[in-house]
């Protein structure tokens, strides 16, 4: 079959290459028809084949004595006490929230909920990682993401706890939307989305199928004439209402043995669903029928159906002869549901048009043949030196420090956070604003923290250790609020890999993220990969691995909060400080530069200080605990007191040479924390952390309504409140 | 506990009525065509079927509605709490509407709120000009009616509960969503249906930030049972 | 100058999906209204304005369906002006 034969534009629209072309034709042993090149078309995408990444992503560690689920399903899920999984995944949205920011990200946190909810899960937190370029230029954008999550989240009653934004150039024409949703299941009803058992019914529920979205990837590329671009919208619109109905539908499926498998219908549609779910067991393969899928358009071809990302859409398994117990359950909440076909094991994907086939392909060849990219990694440019010595020393702390506060992304996230309803579902045991958020587990005593992190800038000086701090940093906020590290599900957002020092970045940050999730046993349990973000002829965006990291506390009455508690408690840094100026906030803000290295980690030292934290929360000896990062140990200082209510006064802070008073106040030098104790827990205090060969310090005492160190700084809690809370204004 | 498709404040309700109090729950659907014996119908919040088109205008006209307003006609107790509060504006259960926040912003946040009548079911258990701490979580939750309607509000008192600062006191940077009035929730004339836009499901044990909600859950339990033994 | 009211009506395009639309007509169908096969929600929107003529009026209204009053993503707009009988004395 020569090449000729295909018309160009038609492999650019189902984003094939003349190559990929070929292994299709030799594989199957004749041309594929039209449905069948678009179904390859979508499921060989970067999206859904990783091709570009799947050989760095084998380097991640993923096994762990908690891990009940690792990568490869629609959601990661580990063991967390007393019978409970919990279950979580973090994925990108970030083209679609880039073209239509208010329903890219709404149906970014839509389809996160449902990768959760086919595990079996009730969702019961949703975390959000963004990034947008600088305001106020990049105001549409933020508002329209902000408003998005809202209103998908806020309608469907599920909390969204926790999150970051960042603001930096490189996200001007390429925002990045990371959702990340938290579920809980008994650990023994965790759900897995296989298609076992030749002759079950696969059972399509939920909202009808148009035609959105097809080619969703690859449509922005296209030159498409007005009319094509009306007939088939890129951009999807999300119904909160629906996923609502389709939650709970799904959570009363659990009073039947009838249902074998949920698989989510996201990127790729049916297609996809239909393979992956087939693809999990050997030799399994399915058939459906295009015409028994309910339509929300008239006069769709099979092709149509077969590669429509309509929102709020699930596939069930149900075991044969069984179909109509579980499609009352549908019944009741107004729902359609109707039997495409069913579950086979000849091993192929089977598409039928009432008598007629339509496209029949093998399975494996959708799932596992698009031939992997094997790409080389060039280190670009090396980032520009740092001459620390060269740098004047703050003139002013108080107004150094101040300007700090007010940067758009140290600030407080208030006018973001109480957008979003954080509390619904009763179980918002440390509310959104300070490190980690956690929520309680009904019924028991556990509680779940979870965070998300990453500064990119540290990633963009040194993907790799810059992977490594991200990882450290979401440990730090768990531990935070004295609870253990589980897991972690990671996005990775990067530029275009074809240009070499992109996919050098992808090379650095898995070896990165790989190092430090094994030298602190926490395992990465599912992720997601965003490629090609970067606008034509544009900068790329900075290397951007987002950490999503869930941690577990038998008893939530010992967590800590991020703000003082009690005035007259003693104040105290954790962990030692250095010349940790490189790539921080402070250097941007005050001097205007992006330069260095990043600060420098020592794992071992990192797992020192998160025991000692541990160990002495759990001993009751701690009465907050705040991760010192971003910004530097001042604007920590001043966070755990605006959150407190009050101030603090202590001495003047008189760094030892070599480490510089910069660097001591708005050095980032990770595995540090502020913490306040009652001054009876002092001693036990100090002879802990002696004994885990972790440095303390006393900085002062809480209380008052200033933040001083006498001769050196002396802020009234206004001032740094105002600065703090307009940041984005 | 009234369960429409979109409803999301049930479980919350419903764990405060049945694991923090201990008393006695049942789930009505939408689709129920009666109530099952209650001695109180709590409407919870949500976004019951979307709050597509008007919040509350495709909920008001469910089957179990009937019986509702039928419950609320005979003095029935009937808590509309959020989204439930939109329904029974939207049923004629209660007059005026609620209309978007000035801030043209959802608002999730703690409110405090004066209680200007500790006289009725809903509130026994609080003294009056008593300031509650409780959370908002709404979109649209600016209450809104025309001055006569106001001022029949006022002189008849069915105004139950008031945004304030902390000490009590009614201002314009303590009402959240630019309510009228500073109006938080209010009762009928009967004194036997209460609306309100707050959450005091959200605040009913200590580890969630308070404990105020539960005192209005305990004056409804108790006016259920002194109900149930006069 | 004349005073012109401009009425926009802005409705989501033929092929997006409109969930509040989808919900309404249920609810529709729900109180006995069998007959109503599609329902799709949109806003109107009047405009006020002074301009000078009515051609300038309509260029104006099209920028500002355009900008603002439109996402062109997944709206479409139509709009017809009017010589403004409140304003005009």
């Amino acid at each position: 079959m020569s090449l000729k034969q295909i018309d160009e534009r038609r492999l650019r629209e189902v984003a094939l290459t003349p190559d990929e072309y070929r292994v299709i034709v030799q594989a199957l042993k004749r041309p594929p028809n039209d449905v069948e090149l678009g179904m390859l078309g979508v499921l060989w995408s970067e999206h859904c084949s990783y091709k570009t990444s799947k050989e760095l992503l084998r380097k991640l560690p993923s096994t762990g004595p908690a891990v009940l689920q690792g990568p490869g399903e629609n959601a990661g899920a580990v063991s967390i006490g007393g019978g409970w999984a919990a279950v979580f995944k973090i994925e990108s949205h970030n083209h679609p929230s880039a073209i239509e920011p208010y329903q890219g990200a709404a149906t970014g946190v839509g389809g996160i909920l449902r990768d959760v909810i086919a595990m079996g899960a009730r969702p019961i937190a949703l975390l959000d990682s963004l990034r947008f370029g600088p305001l106020p230029a990049s105001r549409r954008h933020f508002e329209g993401v902000v408003a998005g999550i809202g209103g998908y989240g806020n309608c469907i009653g599920v909390p969204t706890v926790a999150g970051e934004g960042y603001f930096e150039d490189c996200y001007a024409n390429n925002p990045l939307v990371n959702a990340m949703c938290v579920g809980l299941v008994r650990a023994d009803q965790l759900m897995r989305a296989r298609a076992e058992g030749a002759g079950n019914r696969l059972l399509l529920v939920g909202a009808d199928t148009g035609r959105d979205g097809i080619h969703g990837a690859s449509f922005a590329s296209l030159e498409l004439d007005e009319d094509s671009a009306s007939r088939r919208p890129a951009v999807q619109v999300g119904n909160p209402f629906l996923e609502k109905c389709l939650l709970e539908a799904c959570m009363d499926l659990t009073r039947t043995d009838a249902v074998v498998a949920i698989q989510d219908l996201g990127a790729a549609g049916l297609t996809s669903s239909v393979a992956e779910c087939a693809g999990r067991v050997a030799g399994a393969g399915a058939r459906i029928d295009v015409l028994r899928v309910p339509r929300r358009e008239r006069s769709m071809s099979p092709y149509d159906v077969m590669l429509s990302e309509s929102q709020e859409r699930m596939l069930v398994v149900v075991r044969r002869g069984r179909e109509r117990e579980v499609q009352r359950i549908f019944e009741e909440w107004d729902l359609t549901s109707a039997v495409i076909g069913e579950v086979t094991d000849d091993g192929a994907v089977t598409v039928m048009e009432g008598e007629d086939e339509v496209a029949r392909l093998p399975v494996k060849l959708l799932t596992e043949g698009a031939p992997l990219r094997r790409l080389t990694g060039v280190p670009p440019e090396p980032a520009p030196i740092l001459v620390i010595d060269s740098l004047p020393p703050p003139a002013d702390l108080g107004a150094t420090l101040l300007q700090l506060l007010a940067s758009p992304n140290l600030c407080s996230r208030m006018p973001v956070i109480r957008r979003y309803d954080h509390m619904v579902g009763d179980s918002t045991v440390i509310e959104p604003g300070g490190d980690a958020a956690m929520l309680r587990v009904k019924g028991t005593r556990v509680g779940l923290a979870v965070t998300t992190a990453c500064n990119s800038r540290y990633c963009e000086l040194d993907p790799n250790l810059g992977a490594q701090l991200a990882v450290a940093e979401a440990a730090r906020n768990i531990i935070a609020t004295g609870a253990q590290p589980l897991a972690v599900t990671d996005c990775l957002n990067f530029a275009n890999p074809d240009r070499p020092e992109v996919y050098w970045q992808m090379e650095e940050t898995v070896a990165g993220l790989a190092q430090a999730c094994r030298a602190l046993e926490i395992p990465i349990v599912s992720g997601n990969v965003s490629l090609y973000n970067e606008s034509s002829g544009g900068a790329g965006i900075y290397p951007t691995p987002v950490v999503g990291m869930v941690g577990q506390i038998d008893d939530y009455a010992e967590r800590l909060h991020a703000g003082f508690r009690h005035e007259c408690d003693f104040v105290l840094l954790i962990g030692s400080s250095h010349n940790d100026l490189g790539g921080t906030e402070y250097l941007k803000v005050v001097h205007g530069k992006v330069a260095g290295r990043p600060p420098a980690l020592d794992l071992v030292r990192e797992r020192a200080v998160s025991r000692l934290i541990l160990t002495a929360a759990h001993a009751g000896l701690l009465r907050s605990a705040h991760d010192c990062s971003d910004g530097g140990m001042l604007v920590a200082l001043a966070e755990a007191c605006l959150l407190a209510g009050f101030g603090m006064r202590g001495p003047a802070l008189e760094p030892e040479p070599p480490l510089r008073l910069d660097a001591a106040f708005f050095g980032e030098s990770p595995s540090r924390f502020i913490v306040s104790a009652p001054s009876r827990a002092m001693p036990e205090l100090q002879s802990l952390a002696r004994r885990h060969h972790v440095e303390i310090a006393l900085l002062g005492l809480a209380g008052g309504d200033v933040l001083e160190l006498e001769g050196q700084l002396r802020v009234p809690l206004s001032d740094l409140r105002q600065a703090w809370e307009g940041g984005l204004a | 506990m009234v369960v429409f498709p979109g409803t999301w404040s049930d479980r919350d309700c419903g764990w405060v009525i049945d694991q923090v109090l201990g008393a006695e729950l049942r789930y009505l659907w939408h689709k129920d065509a009666d109530l099952k014996g209650c001695d109180c119908v709590i409407l919870p919040g949500g976004f019951a079927y979307g709050d597509y088109l008007r919040t509350g205008a495709i909920a008001r006209f469910a089957p179990v509605m009937e019986k509702v307003i039928e419950f609320a006609d005979q003095g029935g107790l009937v808590w509309g709490i959020c989204n439930g509060f939109q329904i029974l504006c939207e049923a004629d259960l209660l007059p005026g509407a609620l209309i978007r926040n000035s801030s043209l912003e959802f608002r999730c946040e703690w409110t405090h709120l004066v209680v200007e009548r500790a006289d009725l079911p809903f509130t026994s258990g609080c003294e009056e000009r008593e300031v509650l701490r409780i959370p908002i979580s709404h979109g649209e939750g600016s209450y809104f009616a025309d001055p006569a309607t106001l001022s029949r509000l006022e002189q008849n008192g069915q105004v139950v509960f008031r945004y304030s600062d902390v000490e009590g006191r009614v201002r314009p940077n303590a009402n959240p969503n630019g309510s009228l009035h500073s109006i938080a929730g209010i009762v009928n004339e009967r004194g036997n249906v209460l609306g309100m836009m707050p959450h005091p499901e959200r605040c009913a044990e200590p580890e969630l930030g308070g404990t105020d909600g539960l005192k209005l859950f305990r004056s409804v339990m108790h006016s259920a049972v002194e109900v149930l033994t006069v | 100058m004349t005073a012109i009211v401009a009425r926009v009506i802005v409705t989501p395009k033929p092929a997006v999906n409109d969930p509040q639309g989808i919900t309404v007509r249920q609810g529709l169908a729900t109180l006995g209204f069998g007959e109503v096969t599609d329902v799709r929600v949109g806003k109107y929107i009047e405009v006020r304005l002074d301009v000078r003529n009515e051609k300038e009026a309509r260029e104006r209204v099209e920028a500002m369906c355009r900008q603002l009053l439109a996402n062109h993503v997944i709206e479409d707009y139509s709009f017809d002006v009017d010589t403004d009988g409140r304003s005009s004395k």
